[in-house]
Formats: structure tokens, sequence, C-alpha cells
């Protein structure tokens, strides 16, 4: 979670929500959680999903859909 | 009875002591059809005890709703994590939908450690990545207690 949250911080832009799945299971449901942590993404080119704890370059890449810096 | 042990306590007071400005808990809550929330609200009661920079406020989702526009929330309990900068509150646009518990518990520590001035996890280039967002994002991330 913290880097969502972070990268809130950040930039005004960005707004990041930490939610807990098993309260709101409407929006597990909507977002098709089925495993946690899942990090869906909205407001760029399209909706992003991420599945899991990942590195953070991969994660901020992916997020933002920006090209990768290793490739 | 105390949720947190006294020497998760220790740890929390002399980490909350390193803080550079008052952060304040805007905490979303509603009195009816809200399981949760009273849970929520003792969760959070935990912190201020242990530093005088970190506030609670509570704003009602029903009643309040300007500020539940302003600050996005469509649901309780809700967290809105904000700051004292230059005798102005700001918003750190950092939320929790839910009952921080558990893993969400440190989650929520974290966020107050770097909204209070603590040091940042961004690398410095994945900091101006972030820094170039132009439009309207939303991140969710979603998580379970355990």
């Amino acid at each position: 979670m913290s880097l969502a949250h972070e990268m809130a911080f950040a930039n005004p832009n960005i707004t990041a929500y930490a939610v807990e799945a098993t309260e709101f299971p409407d929006l597990a449901r909507r977002y098709r959680v089925n495993g946690v942590p899942k990090t869906v993404v909205d407001g760029g080119k399209a909706e992003v999903e991420i599945l899991g704890a990942i590195p953070q370059d991969d994660y901020i890449e992916q997020a933002l859909q920006l090209p990768s810096k290793t490739s | 009875m105390a949720l947190i042990t006294p020497a998760d306590q220790e740890r929390l007071r002399e980490a909350f002591a390193e803080m550079e400005r008052p952060v304040r808990l805007l905490f979303f809550t509603q009195t009816l059809d809200c399981e949760t929330c009273p849970q929520t609200r003792q969760i959070l009661d935990e912190l201020p005890p242990l530093s005088d920079r970190v506030t609670i406020e509570e704003v009602n989702f029903v009643l309040d709703a300007d500020r539940t526009k302003e600050y996005g929330i469509d649901r309780v309990p809700a967290v809105a994590i904000a700051y004292e900068d230059a005798g102005s509150l700001k918003d750190s646009r950092i939320r929790f939908l839910g009952t921080p518990a558990g893993y969400e518990f440190i989650s929520l520590v974290q966020a107050i450690l770097l909204v209070g001035g603590g040091e940042s996890v961004l690398s410095p280039d994945n900091r101006a990545r972030v820094a170039a967002v132009a439009q309207p994002v939303r991140i969710q991330v979603f998580t379970t207690p355990s």
C-alpha cells in the first residue's frame, strides 16, 4: 500500500485509496478482486490492474503505463 | 482496553516524536448503518495519546456533504489524512476505506509518518516519473486485514 500512498503524496493529481476488500464486497466484485493486494488504477489511458506486491520500478511503470526502464 | 501492546505503543511514540508537522486524521463516519464505524474510531483513538502531533477530526458522512465531496469519500468508515502546513490544512490525498486493522494499521502508521515529514521510499527517478502525471489518477489498493 505504501507505494500508492507515496505516489498520491508526491503529486496532487493522484489520489490513493486503501480499500478493505471484505468490508466492501460490492467494490471487490466490481474490480474482480480474487487475491490481495490488488491495485486498480483509473484515470490514465486505460484501467490498469496490478496483482501482488512487485518491485517499485515495475509498480510505477505499470500503474502509470510508462515504458520500462530496463527494456 | 488498549488494542496496541505497551511495547508497540512505545515504538510508535518514538516514531511519532520525529514528525516535523501535525497530521490530522479526518474520520468520516455515520451513526446508523455502519457496523464497522465504532471499531474504526476505537483503533484511531489509540493514536493521539501517543503524540500531540496526531489528531482526529470526526466528519459526519451524512450531514457534512461538502467535506465528504471535497475529500472524494463515497462510503464509510473512511479516513483521509491531512496535515497542517503554514497554518492551513492540506490534503495528502491518502485515504483508507474500511477498518484500518492488522496490516492496514501498519499502513496507516506509515502514511502518518510520511505525511508528518518522514522520508519517502520513492527513488529520485520514480519521484520524477510520478511528478510528471498531469491528469487526475485514482489508485485503489484492495487488501484484507491479515
